[in-house]
C-alpha cells in the first residue's frame, strides 16, 4: 500500500536567492530569536544542539516522504492577511471553562481568564521561564528528546529551542472546568512557537480544549505527563476557513492505569502536520488518538498529515488509532501510523484504522501503517480504507426526500462518525458534531 | 394516480433489458399486488421509479398524477408523494434514526411549501406511530438500521412511510424475512394508511402478506412484464398452483 502511494516530488527546492541546502538550518535559525531560558535553558542548549546534528529534513527523508517539509524549512513564512473579523471560534465559547488566550503566540493576560482554578496550578512559559526553578523543568524538552528515538523530529527539537511562550499545566485533583487555550492572530507573519508542558498527577484529571488560529505559521510542542492513573482528554480544534500552515508534536509518557484521549478536529488549512508520540509506559494503561479531518483543496491547497507513533511498552495497556479523512477538490491526506509493541508488553491490545472517503477522484490519500512487535501475546490489528460515497445509502436517503447536498452531509457525519466516539464527554461530542455539521452544510454545495 | 406505460429499462452499464414493455395503472385508493418468480425485474420496477442510478429507460413512460416521474430526482418524487420500501433497507452508521427522519420530513414538507414540524411536534407524532409499530424508543435514537434485525428493518421502513404520508406507496417484499406478529403489524400499520387518496403497490412471493392487506388487483410478473392481471383469487392460484401454469398460459 505504501510503495502505491509515491509520489513524484520536486527534489530541488531551492529558488534563486534563497540559501542553500547546507545553509537552510542556518537561515532558518537566524529569522528566529532564540531566548535563553531560565529553568529550560539547558533544555534549549542541548536541543539546538541536537537540532544541530539531526539538521532539517532534506527531500530523501524516509519520514517526509509523503509531506513536502519546504515550507516548514523556510526561514520566514508567507504572509497571510488578516480577516476583517478575527473572531474567534464558537466552539467551546458557551462552556464553563478556563480560558486562556495566547495573540500571535504570546499569552494575553488581559483577555484570559484569572489562572487560579482549584487543583490546578498553571503559569505561562515566559513568564515562569525568568526563574531557575519551576517543576515543569523535570518535563520540558524530556518527553520530547525521548521522542526522538528512533525517528528524529527535528521541528520538535527546534521547537524546544526556540518556543515563546506556552502554558505550563500541574493538575492535582480534577478541576471542575476545562482548561481552553485560544489562540488569535494579530499581525500577518507572526512564525508562531508554542511549546505546552501538562502534568496530571496521580488519580487526577484535565480536560484540555485548543481553538483559534495560530499565526502565518506555527510549531507546537505538547508534553503531557500522566501519571498512575491520571486522565487526559485533549480536544483540538483547528479553525476552518483560513489559509494555514501548522506543525505540532503531541508528546504523551503514560504511566499505569492512567488514560489519554486526544481528538483532532482540522477544516482546511493549507499545509498541516501533526504527530502524536505516545510512550505508554505503565501497565494497564490507555491511549486513544483520533482524527477527523475536512479538506477542500478549492479553499486552497490542501495537504494534512497526521503521522503517529505509539509505543507499547508495559503490559495489558490498550491503544487506539482512529483516522478518518474527507478529501474534496484535489485534497491530499496522510497518514502514518506506527504501533511498536516492546519485548514483554504481553496482552497489548492495539488497534489503528485510518480511512478516507474521496468526494471526487481528484483527491488522495495515501496510508502507511505499520506494526512492529516483539511480544508474542498480543493483539494488534491495523486497517486502512480509501472509498467514495456510498450510493446505496445516498439513494435511499434522497429516496426519503432528503435533498442531495444534505444526504451527502449525513453521509459525511456518519464516516467521522467513529473518530468523534473517541471523545468520550457526550457533551463535548455533540457540540463538535454541531460545528461539523453546520460546517459541512455551509460547503456542501460547493 | 400511478400510470406506467410501455415501460423499457435496460442496465445503464450492461446490454440487458430488464423491463420489456410493462404496462400498469393504479387508480387513487387501490391497492395493487405484483407477483413474479425471481428475477422477473419487480425490483428494478421499484427503483426505477423512485429513481435509483444504473438504469437507463429505453422507452415508456411513468407518471404520477399526470407529471412524469422519470425526469425527476428521487428526492423530488418523493416530495411529489412517492414512497419505496425497501426490499433491503440500508444502514447508516452515525446518522440518528430521529434525525434522518425528521430531516426527511422537513424536507419534504418544505419542498411542498409546508411548515416545518418543530422538534416537539415532531417527537410527539414520532412517538405515537413508532409505538404502534412496536418500536421502542431505544431504536429510534439508534443509528439508522444499524443493529435492527430484519423485522425491526422493515417495520422501519412502514414508520418512515407513516411519518412521510406518501400518496403513492410502493413496497418492495417488505413481508419476506417477518414472523407472523411482525407480519401483522406490518399490515396493520399499512392498513391504517389506506384510504381514498393513498395508493399501493406490494411488492410480494407470498399469498399470506395479501390475506392481510387486501388487494384490488394482482398483477402476474414474468421477464419484465405483466403476463396476467386479476383479482386476489389470482394470488390464491398462485399460491395453491406456483407460476407455472400462470406463465405457459401468458405464452
Ligand atoms: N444492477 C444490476 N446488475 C446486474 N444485474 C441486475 C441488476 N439489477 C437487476 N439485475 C438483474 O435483473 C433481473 C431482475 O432483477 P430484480 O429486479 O432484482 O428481480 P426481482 O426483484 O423480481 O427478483 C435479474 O436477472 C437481476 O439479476
Ligand atoms: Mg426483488
Amino acid at each position: 500500500m505504501a510503495d502505491a502511494a509515491v509520489r513524484t516530488k520536486d527534489q530541488t527546492p531551492t529558488v534563486e536567492g534563497s540559501p542553500k541546502p547546507a545553509n537552510a538550518l542556518d537561515a532558518r535559525l537566524a529569522a528566529l530569536t532564540l531566548p535563553q531560558g531560565g529553568f529550560t535553558a539547558a533544555a534549549r542548549r542541548d536541543a539546538l544542539a541536537r537540532l544541530r546534528e539531526m539538521g532539517l529534513p532534506g527531500p530523501r527523508d524516509e519520514y517526509w516522504r509523503y509531506t513536502e517539509p519546504r515550507a516548514f524549512n523556510a526561514p520566514v513564512p508567507q504572509p497571510i492577511p488578516l480577516l476583517d473579523k478575527e473572531a474567534d471560534s464558537p466552539l467551546f465559547g458557551d462552556r464553563d471553562r478556563l480560558k486562556l488566550v495566547f495573540v500571535d503566540g504570546r499569552f494575553d493576560a488581559a483577555a484570559s481568564d484569572d489562572l487560579a482554578l482549584e487543583g490546578i496550578q498553571i503559569d505561562t512559559l515566559a513568564d515562569a521561564d525568568t526563574r531557575q526553578d519551576h517543576w515543569a523543568a523535570d518535563l520540558y524538552g524530556r518527553l520530547e528528546t525521548a521522542g526522538q528515538t528512533p525517528v528524529r523530529r527535528p521541528f520538535a527539537a527546534l521547537n524546544t529551542a526556540a518556543a515563546a511562550d506556552g502554558v505550563l499545566i500541574r493538575v492535582t485533583s480534577s478541576p471542575a472546568r476545562p482548561v481552553h487555550v485560544v489562540h488569535r492572530r494579530a499581525s500577518e507573519d507572526a512564525d508562531v512557537v508554542w511549546h505546552h508542558v501538562i502534568r496530571v498527577e496521580e488519580g487526577a484529571e484535565l480536560t484540555f480544549l485548543e481553538t483559534g488560529m495560530v499565526g502565518a505559521r506555527s510549531n507546537g510542542v505538547i508534553e503531557a505527563d500522566l501519571r498512575p492513573g491520571a486522565r487526559l482528554h485533549h480536544i483540538t480544534a483547528k479553525r476552518a476557513g483560513h489559509q494555514k500552515l501548522g506543525l505540532s508534536h503531541l508528546f504523551v509518557r503514560v504511566a499505569e492505569g492512567a488514560l489519554l484521549k486526544s481528538f483532532c478536529l482540522s477544516v482546511n488549512g493549507t499545509l498541516m502536520r501533526h504527530e502524536a508520540v505516545i510512550d505508554i509506559a505503565g501497565d494497564d494503561a490507555v491511549a486513544h488518538i483520533a482524527a477527523a479531518v475536512l479538506g477542500d483543496g478549492n479553499v486552497g491547497a490542501f495537504h494534512h498529515d497526521d503521522t503517529v507513533f505509539i509505543t507499547h511498552g508495559a503490559e495489558r495497556c490498550e491503544s487506539r488509532q482512529v483516522f478518518k479523512k474527507v478529501l474534496k477538490n484535489g485534497a491530499e491526506g496522510v497518514f502514518q501510523g506506527k504501533i511498536l509493541v516492546k519485548p514483554g508488553a504481553q496482552k497489548t491490545d492495539g488497534y489503528q484504522i485510518s480511512q478516507a472517503l474521496l468526494l471526487d477522484e481528484r483527491s488522495q490519500f495515501l496510508a502507511k501503517p505499520e506494526l512492529e512487535i516483539y511480544a508474542d501475546d498480543v493483539k494488534c490489528s491495523h486497517g486502512s480504507t480509501t472509498g467514495a460515497i456510498d450510493e446505496e445509502a445516498l439513494f435511499y436517503l434522497r429516496s426519503r426526500g432528503v435533498p442531495y447536498g444534505r444526504a451527502i452531509v449525513f453521509l459525511v457525519l456518519s464516516f467521522l462518525a467513529d473518530a468523534l466516539e473517541e471523545i468520550e464527554d457526550e457533551d463535548l461530542r455533540a457540540e463538535i458534531n454541531d460545528r461539523l455539521e453546520a460546517w459541512l452544510t455551509l460547503h456542501a454545495t460547493q | 394516480m400511478l400510470k406506467i406505460d410501455n415501460l423499457h429499462v435496460k442496465l445503464e452499464e450492461e446490454d440487458k433489458q430488464i423491463l420489456k414493455g410493462l404496462s400498469l395503472e393504479v387508480p387513487a385508493g387501490q391497492v395493487h399486488a405484483i407477483m413474479g418468480p425471481n428475477g422477473s425485474g419487480k425490483s428494478t420496477l421499484s427503483y426505477v421509479l423512485s429513481g435509483r442510478d444504473g438504469y437507463e429507460v429505453t422507452e415508456g413512460s411513468a407518471t404520477l398524477d399526470g407529471e412524469s416521474l422519470l425526469d425527476m430526482e428521487p428526492e423530488e418524487r418523493a416530495a411529489a408523494g412517492l414512497f419505496l420500501a425497501f426490499q433491503y433497507p440500508v444502514e447508516i452508521p452515525g446518522v440518528g434514526n430521529m434525525t434522518f427522519l425528521r430531516t426527511a420530513v422537513n424536507a419534504q414538507r418544505k419542498a411542498r411549501g409546508e411548515a416545518e414540524l418543530s422538534s416537539g411536534e415532531f417527537l410527539k407524532i414520532v412517538r405515537a406511530k413508532a409505538a404502534e409499530l412496536q418500536i421502542s424508543p431505544d431504536m429510534l435514537k439508534r443509528p439508522v438500521n444499524v443493529g435492527f434485525s430484519g423485522g425491526e428493518k422493515k417495520r422501519n421502513e412502514i414508520l418512515q412511510m407513516a411519518m412521510l404520508e406518501p400518496r403513492m406507496c410502493i413496497m418492495d417484499e417488505t413481508d419476506s424475512g417477518l414472523d407472523v406478529d411482525a407480519m401483522r403489524l406490518v399490515s396493520d400499520g399499512v392498513n391504517a394508511l389506506r384510504g381514498p387518496d393513498r395508493s399501493f403497490l406490494v411488492i410480494t412471493h407470498y399469498q399470506r402478506l395479501l390475506n392481510h392487506i387486501q388487494p384490488d388487483v394482482v398483477h402476474i410478473m414474468a421477464d419484465g412484464r405483466i403476463v396476467k392481471s386479476g383479482g386476489p383469487e389470482l394470488a390464491l392460484q398462485v399460491e395453491e398452483e406456483g407460476y407455472g401454469d400462470l406463465l405457459a398460459e401468458a405464452r
